[in-house]
């Protein structure tokens, strides 16, 4: 035990005497949940419109008022012909623009559904779809407002309601998204460099050829990893909670739970890494090809998975964040027990088994 | 708190090794890797105190045999008694017997000079309060005083080199193996080196080494020569170059090499 508590001691200078890789650990977490928190955000604010208003009667002035009293959009200009439209849109001044068409209180009033064109620079389709959105949004609640006064409205009515995030807010996405990244940079990819680093140095062998066993030498090296990544997993809560809002509805426990599993996997994951390559520098990029880049693209972290086509879906089942996210969002936006995410959770145990079992073999292979 | 016992190590260095005058006994060891035989039936004795040269071209099989003596590679047949102990039945016992020092020094670069004998010191379980008065004469030896606090990633090679020996025997063992431990260090290192080498061997530690350098293979009170996985020749330098009637160990080595 003495042997192994020195050589936890060791590996905790390593990491403290390396500013580079200090620099990562502790800086990274911080760095990414302030970039995510404000970069990604589905949320659009201040968006430039132009108004082209051929009827100018007051029912245009307040539909008008009514869009632009709100957050989203901002008034670039009035235009006075559907010519300038194009142009506008070519200089890049606005992101959307709105025609009202001739005597459009005149015919509303003769109940003959007056139209009103909406015109988007789709060359940024999310942009364009949610600012669309945004507008029938208020064209709608503006409708069902005056026709209360009026009279009511025949037809089936639509209901939404956003559960759980009403107000679709980005921090539900990207908090749980940035622990998935930080988690799997910390515990996959440092440990795997670590160990490659030892086995380029040639500690590795003096090591072996040591009374310390195999496994207490790969304990030993991941439990100072253990340590930080759930230090980080915690600040970057933290920030989520206190700067940006984020609930947590679920069972303290379950989360920290969950967490610590997802850890566990990562770190296998970079021990079999490890057990795959020779130098500092195959580990790095194994880990940064294999496993940062898939898992945050298939993760379902930014892109959501259900709209990847069928191959690229079946591929998301083997990354162990998609599962992790899975059950992280569950826990802390829905506050769900663990008997909704039983299945989520065998999966990243199975995974960490398999891992781990591989990873054990290739090692004595190695020795043999 | 940690327990300061180590019940395993301190029964190990309790045990009388076996009376054997041979702190190496090997006898028809073999390794194949498949088809290929990188080791074919090789015996030996290397007797206590003495400087055992292992030598031989690349990929004759030193680094193989010596694998199997250490550990790190288990034997395909035959046995090796290593410090009293099998090397195929207690792998574990002949590691706590051992010291070994691969030619990349294998110190840790951002560790201290006495965190580097502290960490091995600890890994070797030895009792806390004997690591302390460990490390200050083992700097003392060494005549590192001033160099204690520096990182041994900041030392010339030479001092690596020598405290990478005195590490490797941190915790006195019967036997140390060095792996070419002067590769690509200048002679007068090397010469200090093998001082220090006699020194060991003067105070009873087997010496068990291997080398590029043909003119350190003269310093060896026995030496082998290892071609295509046995061992072509072993004695004294100087029978060694008496049966071949040749003057240098460089042309004995070309002889036997070249077949």
């Amino acid at each position: 035990m003495k042997a192994f508590w020195a050589f936890i001691k060791k590996e905790y200078y390593h990491i403290i005497r390396d500013p580079r890789s200090l620099l990562i650990l502790i800086g990274m977490p911080i760095v990414q949940v302030i970039l995510f928190g404000f970069a990604i955000t589905n949320e659009i604010v201040d968006a430039k419109i132009s108004i082209l208003d051929k009827s100018k009667d007051q029912l245009t002035q307040e539909i008008s008022n009514k869009i632009l009293s709100t957050k989203y959009f901002l008034l670039s200009e009035y235009l006075e012909s559907a010519k300038q439209i194009e142009g506008s849109f070519r200089k890049g001044k606005i992101k959307l623009a709105l025609v009202f068409e001739e005597n459009f209180a005149e015919k509303f009033n003769r109940k003959e559904r007056p139209s009103i064109q909406i015109i988007t620079d789709a060359t940024d389709p999310n942009t364009a779809a949610t600012l669309t959105n945004y507008i029938n949004k208020i064209l709608l609640d503006y409708q069902n407002e005056i026709s209360i006064s009026t009279i009511a409205p025949k037809g089936i009515e639509v209901i939404t309601r956003m559960e759980y995030n009403p107000q679709l807010k980005g921090v539900y996405l990207f908090v749980p998204g940035t622990i998935v990244i930080i988690l799997m940079l910390i515990s996959a990819m440092m440990t795997s460099i670590s160990i490659a680093r030892e086995k380029e140095k040639g500690t590795m062998e003096v090591l072996l050829v040591s009374p310390l066993k195999p496994f207490m030498i790969i304990a030993g090296k991941v439990i100072p990893y253990i340590a930080l990544s759930l230090i980080n997993a915690f600040t970057i809560l933290l920030l989520g909670v206190f700067v940006f809002g984020l609930p947590i509805r679920g069972d303290y426990f379950l989360l920290l739970f969950e967490i610590t599993l997802f850890i566990i996997t990562s770190l296998s994951l970079g021990i079999f890494i490890s057990t795959l390559v020779k130098t500092q520098q195959e580990a790095l990029l194994i880990s940064l090809m294999g496993l940062m880049l898939p898992t945050i693209i298939l993760s379902g972290f930014i892109y959501p998975i259900e709209s990847m086509p069928r191959i690229l879906q079946y591929i998301s089942h083997v990354i162990p964040a998609k599962w992790f996210l899975i059950m992280i969002r569950n826990i802390m936006i829905k506050g769900v027990e663990i008997s909704y995410i039983l299945k989520e959770t065998l999966i990243l145990l199975g995974m960490t088994l398999v891992l781990m079992v591989l990873s054990v073999k290739k090692f004595k292979i190695r020795l043999e | 708190m940690i327990v300061e016992q180590n019940p395993i190590r301190d029964k190990i260095m309790a045990e009388k090794t076996n009376d054997s005058k041979y702190v190496v006994s090997v006898k028809d060891l073999t390794k194949k890797f498949g088809s290929f035989t990188a080791v074919n039936k090789i015996s030996f004795d290397v007797t206590k105190g003495e400087i055992f040269g292992f030598l031989g071209a690349n990929g004759a099989g030193k680094t193989t045999a010596i694998k199997m003596l250490i550990g790190l590679s288990k034997p395909s047949s035959g046995t090796a008694i290593v410090a009293g102990y099998d090397v195929i039945k207690n792998p574990e016992k002949v590691k706590y017997k051992i010291g070994y020092m691969s030619q990349k020094f294998s110190l840790y670069d951002d560790l201290k000079v006495f965190e580097n004998i502290r960490l091995y010191a600890g890994i070797y379980g030895i009792p806390s309060k004997e690591i302390k008065s460990k490390i200050n004469n083992l700097i003392e030896e060494l005549g590192m005083e001033d160099m204690r606090n520096k990182l041994v990633g900041d030392l010339p090679l030479g001092w690596k080199q020598k405290l990478a020996f005195a590490v490797a025997m941190v915790h006195d063992p019967p036997i140390v193996f060095l792996d070419e431990p002067t590769s690509g260090v200048d002679p007068i290192t090397r010469r200090q080196f093998w001082e220090m080498i006699y020194k060991a061997s003067e105070k009873g530690i087997t010496v068990f080494i291997t080398t590029h350098y043909l003119d350190e293979a003269e310093y060896c009170t026995r030496a082998s020569i290892m071609v295509d996985g046995v061992i072509e020749a072993l004695d004294t330098p100087t029978k060694l170059k008496e049966n071949l009637g040749v003057k240098s160990m460089q042309e004995v080595f070309v002889k036997l090499a070249r077949g």
